[in-house]
């Protein structure tokens, strides 16, 4: 495909911290290359705004090829942008048309607040895995690896649901901003495992009561999660923790 | 009983209770429909209300049409909480939201739903069951013979009353023997009802909030009850889209049309 140069405006969320009320903010972009990616055409707004004498526009970003999770984006209306199963660093301008309005916003949810502009605090993801998201294991020599015998099915099913890089897409989605399908892949991974059957029980109730007590809303099965997630996580991961959670509380010790 | 409590008050027990009283509904609905088929029967509605007589008067089934109207509170009740505990979870909404790229457009609405189809609720059961338990109607007599099988069909003076809900004796005449069944003629409040159109069009777009509604509902309650399976999601996805969202609401909705048309 040969690079096009692309007049954008964009709309831009900005907000100086979490006191502040924010507000939009509108920027004229010209010759944006359609070989960027959405976070090269920030990088070059912000340079901009940066000899314009301007405080250039907060987002978060770290490794850039789709696995850290950090580049939080609402862009015209969906987490990532338009395209299934990508990051916003892994969004290229050419899925964007010569003339295009694009607006950008920060997630919006409650336990999710904006620390500035595009930024936000998504600690309470870590805090849902502090309570349970882990195996204890005692310390001594690695076993081997074969010694615990593991289906491939399950191990496939495992890997699957570990490959959630804890974006907050799934919040971002839900018109509830519900985090069923983040805590349903990280208790899955382990519910899946021999490694993850001790604590079984009790990591799905700890888990979900962090959850719940972090503010997030509860589960309408729209899908939306799952169709915007970045690493198409499966709406079976929730029916897993739906289970798991009702056998916990019924017959958990 | 501090782990009922615990789960209750979750965000997943919560759901459990909506799956849970929502199937119910589903399965009260398949049994309604059925039964109302029988207003499309042209015997001036003596099957349709023997059939009335027979949902207000076995206990068996008196008994789980009082399970049925608690569940109904329920399910309403925690879908009113549930609407605002999960707006709360977004205290700042997003200026574009592109919801339909995502999910479908009954999913995203079901709060909605679900409230028109609460006032049609109120409606539809002060219309006819308020009416019928409460209200003032109208007795009516059909006179079986038991040789021939004919019906002759008798509307009872207008302020006849009597105590039971039906009263039934055999009689001798000079052309056979019949058998007299005196029953409220609930057949006529639906029929004399379903002449008004604004009734008539209320029914309608209720049966569309059904249709809806249950397109998402019945298959969403199984995923929350955790069963999600490649084995059965597709007879699942089945029964919801062409039984519930599909079959039932038509039939429902046939009835009133009938009515309007052949008045
Ligand atoms: S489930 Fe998907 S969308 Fe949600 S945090 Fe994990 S990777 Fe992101
Ligand atoms: S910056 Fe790491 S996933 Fe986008």
């Amino acid at each position: 495909m040969s690079e096009k140069l692309l007049n954008l405006t964009l709309k831009v969320w900005r907000q100086r911290n979490s006191k502040d009320k924010g507000g939009f903010e509108t920027y004229a972009m010209k010759g944006v290359s359609t070989d960027m990616s959405f976070l090269e055409m920030f990088d070059v707004l912000n340079e901009q705004l940066i000899n314009e004498g301007k405080d250039p526009v907060a987002f978060d970003h770290d490794c850039r090829e789709g696995i850290c999770g950090m580049c939080s984006m609402f862009i015209n209306g969906r987490p990532h942008g338009p395209k299934q199963a990508v990051t916003t660093c892994q969004l290229h301008m050419r899925s964007f048309n010569d003339g295009d309005t694009i607006t950008v916003e920060p997630w919006r949810a409650k336990p999710f607040p904006v620390i500035k502009d595009l930024v936000v605090d998504r600690s309470s993801f870590d805090r849902i895995i502090s309570a349970g998201g882990f195996i204890s294991v005692n310390t001594g020599n690695a076993q081997d690896a074969n010694a615990i015998p593991i289906s491939k099915e399950d191990a496939d099913e495992s890997f699957a649901a570990a490959a959630c890089i804890g974006c907050g897409a799934c919040v971002a989605a839900c018109k509830n901003a519900s985090a069923m399908l983040f805590v349903s892949a990280k208790v899955s991974q382990l519910a899946l495992l021999p490694q993850g059957q001790p604590e079984r029980e009790q990591r799905v109730l700890n888990m979900v009561a962090q959850m719940d007590s972090e503010g997030f809303g509860s589960c309408t099965n729209t899908g939306a999660c799952s169709a915007e997630c970045p690493k198409e996580i499966s709406l079976s991961n929730i029916a897993r923790m739906n289970r798991d959670y009702f056998g916990a509380s019924i017959a958990g010790k | 009983m501090n782990w009922f409590l615990k789960l209750m008050s979750s965000s997943l027990g919560k759901k459990y209770v909506m799956a849970l009283t929502g199937l119910f509904l589903c399965t009260f609905l398949v049994v309604h429909m059925i039964g109302n088929l029988q207003l499309f029967k042209s015997d001036n509605g003596m099957a349709f209300n023997l059939y009335a007589v027979l949902m207000t008067t076995n206990p068996l089934i008196k008994t789980v049409s009082y399970l049925l109207y608690a569940f109904i509170v329920l399910h309403a009740i925690q879908g009113i909480r549930l609407v605002f505990q999960n707006k709360s979870s977004r205290p700042v909404q997003y200026a574009v939201y592109d919801g339909k790229s995502n999910s479908s457009w009954a999913s995203r609405n079901m709060g909605l739903l679900g409230t028109l189809l609460l006032v049609f609720l109120v409606v539809h059961m002060s219309d006819f069951w308020w009416e019928y338990k409460f209200g003032h109607v109208p007795y009516a007599t059909y006179a079986t013979n038991i040789e021939t099988g004919e019906v002759k069909f008798i509307p009872a003076p207008a302020d006849y009353k009597q105590f039971n809900k039906i009263e039934e004796n055999v009689i001798s005449t000079a052309d056979g023997q019949y058998r007299i069944v005196t029953v409220k003629n609930l057949y006529l409040e639906v029929k004399e009802g379903f002449k008004a159109i604004w009734l008539v069009a209320l029914y309608i777009i209720a049966m569309a909030a059904v249709s809806f509604h249950l397109f998402h509902g019945f298959k969403s309650a199984f995923q929350t009850f955790g069963l999600n399976h490649s084995k059965y999601n597709g007879i699942i996805n089945f029964i919801g889209v062409w039984g519930f969202a599909i079959a039932i609401p038509l039939a429902f909705a046939a009835m009133p049309i009938y009515f309007f048309i052949n008045q």
